[in-house]
């Protein structure tokens, strides 16, 4: 054995290689469980189904359906990001996989940036059927360049999604997160106009829900596809939910040492 | 950091405590790994054994004191690059297929031992194939063990790796953690099994009710408590069980053979003479670490008898606490 024992050698691990590996391995370990990928792609698609095509009024207007299927599909990424990211991250630390993985040489950014990836892969799949069925179904259109422009602020509004699962998920045992990831789910899809659009909402509550970040992610892709200036309380509110849910993610985390039963 | 105490020592644990809410696991606990050596540390379930790997994993931060692994925090994933440990058999990812899982560890490593290479070592070539959830209790055990040597890593952290093999896949994983040894690498190795830890160790840390109650060669501790056991038969057991110089005594049943553990044979034999006593059947042989173990456990739980049951090695599974 040629393995030398010198306390001086340097890691020369490549982060991106490291991160790579966990993506794949994780992507692996969904798809040979394909059922909650499955589950992901099929709400999304049933809810356009049921609700907005028999509704012709909104089917047939180019600029509801539009902006129907876009709701639709950022409800598809926050049912991916709360449900894969959240759920998981509960279930794997009471499994003892995660505490050994922590004792590797690999780092909290590393780790968590590889889960926000291979959510993000999955709740990719799950738009899929949204616009698909959008496309075919009613007058939803949208400009090639609005297509590219309201898919790239799709992706970044899923970020502050992504972060608060990753919160739910260390801050609770699953059981409660099961809970938790429910209650967030519905009520930023309501509140954020996901399922009944804002111009519905009375004044009240359309006021809260220019704080949920929902409302934000819906309110910029539909500029975004438009191609028009998005409102700046929007952007303002989305960067805040990154920032917060940025900052409690990276505490819970090094906070996390598995967890412990008394 | 400074090079001259990271030479010797692998990892220093200076003055840990750890609690998890009102209990302590750790109190106080002090020590040093040095390099090229095989630690043996054995103790009761609940004695805090876990608890300090987990402390030297990064895994956990002690309450009070400061642990350093090849001269930094633990927790810092830099200070992990030459750090091996093997998982819990429960918790190989049943999806993943055991090549998989052999590359995904191994992609933490700057050095690595090619997957075949390792899987011929340890005994799972013929499963690289196979996922994880398939693979028997002790098949899993062995790609655990592996897992911990697959990074080239400086210092291995085994615990209890043998638990629930047979004898000759434990006596093959004794074979590949000596040749490890050999080459350099420094192991540390829980286990319930002290004809395990009196296999391997050179030095033995016992570890009790959170405290190093004792850390010293294999040798001292073996001479340390009881050199010798005896056993003879008497009718007169309550005056031999009092002549000096025992340390432990057990009279087996319907006035069957008397066992006592001495500290010094000769001198024992020679009072027993002396005491004109009868007796019969005389025998004196060297105790094993089992019995040293337990003594020395004995003794330190003086207080509360009930994790006397607890202390006995090998029957008992490792309690939850991760």
């Amino acid at each position: 054995m040629t393995s030398t024992n010198t306390e001086s050698r340097t890691p020369t691990v490549s982060p991106l290689r490291l991160y790579g590996s966990h993506v794949r391995a994780i992507l692996v370990e969904t798809m040979r469980v394909p059922i909650a990928v499955i589950g992901a792609m099929a709400f999304p698609a049933m809810s356009l189904l049921f609700f907005v095509v028999p509704n012709r009024v909104v089917a047939d207007d180019p600029v509801f359906a539009t902006q129907a299927v876009i709701s639709l599909s950022v409800f598809a990424v926050l049912a991916s990001s709360l449900f894969n990211l959240g759920l998981s991250i509960a279930e794997s630390r009471e499994k003892p996989w995660d505490p050994y993985l922590r004792s590797l040489p690999l780092s909290s950014t590393v780790r968590i940036g590889a889960q926000l990836t291979a959510t993000s892969v999955i709740s990719l799949a799950a738009i899929i059927p949204v616009v698909v069925l959008g496309a075919l179904t009613t007058a939803a259109t949208v400009s090639a360049l609005g297509f590219v422009l309201g898919f790239i602020t799709l992706a970044l509004t899923s970020i502050p999604f992504l972060l608060i699962a990753v919160c739910v998920g260390y801050a609770f045992a699953s059981k409660a997160a099961i809970a938790i990831i429910q209650v967030v789910m519905f009520g930023f899809a309501f509140a954020g106009g996901l399922f009944l659009p804002p111009q519905l909402f009375p004044d009240w509550l359309d006021a809260i829900s220019r704080f949920i970040p929902a409302r934000h992610a819906r309110d910029l892709v539909i500029s975004a596809a438009e191609v028009t200036t998005p409102e700046a309380w929007a952007v303002f509110g989305a960067l805040a939910w990154t920032v917060v849910a940025g900052a409690l993610a990276v505490w819970l985390y090094r906070r996390d040492e598995g967890r412990r039963y008394r | 950091m400074n090079t001259s105490s990271a030479a010797t020592a692998l990892a220093h644990v200076d003055h840990v405590s750890r609690r998890f809410g009102p209990q302590l696991a750790l109190d106080d606990v002090s020590l040093d790994i040095h390099s090229g050596e095989i630690l043996g540390m054995l103790g009761p379930n609940g004695a805090g054994k876990s608890t300090l790997l987990s402390l030297l994993q990064g895994r956990r931060r002690p309450s009070s004191g400061t642990v350093a692994l090849f001269g930094g925090d633990p927790t810092n994933a830099r200070y992990r690059a030459q750090l091996g440990s093997t998982p819990q058999e429960t918790a190989l990812p049943d999806t993943l297929r055991v090549g998989e899982v052999v590359d995904l560890v191994a992609a933490h490593f700057a050095e690595r031992v090619p997957t075949a290479e390792l899987a011929d070592e340890f005994g799972f070539a013929d499963l690289l194939r196979r996922q994880c959830g398939a693979l028997s209790g002790g098949q899993k055990r062995r790609l655990a063990v592996a897992l911990a040597f697959v990074g080239r890593p400086s210092l291995v952290l085994l615990d209890e790796p043998t638990t629930g093999l047979d004898v000759d896949a434990r006596h093959g994983l004794w074979a590949a953690i000596r040749r490890h040894r050999a080459a350099g690498t420094t192991v540390v190795v829980t286990s319930h099994y002290l004809e395990e830890i009196e296999a391997l160790a050179e030095r033995v840390v016992v570890i009790d009710h959170g405290r190093v109650i004792v850390d010293d060669t294999l040798e001292a501790v073996r001479s340390r408590v009881s050199s010798s056991i005896v056993t003879l038969t008497t009718t007169d057991a309550d005056r031999v069980q009092q002549l000096p110089g025992i340390v432990m005594s057990q009279l087996g049943e319907a006035g069957g053979r008397l066992e006592l553990a001495v500290s010094d044979s000769d001198e024992f034999v020679r009072s027993l003479v002396n005491s004109g006593l009868t007796f019969g059947g005389l025998t004196v042989r060297g105790s094993s670490l089992e019995e040293t173990f337990l003594a020395l456990t004995d003794r330190s739980t003086d207080t509360s008898t009930d994790t006397r049951s607890d202390a006995h090695p090998g029957i008992h599974s490792e309690g939850v606490r991760s």
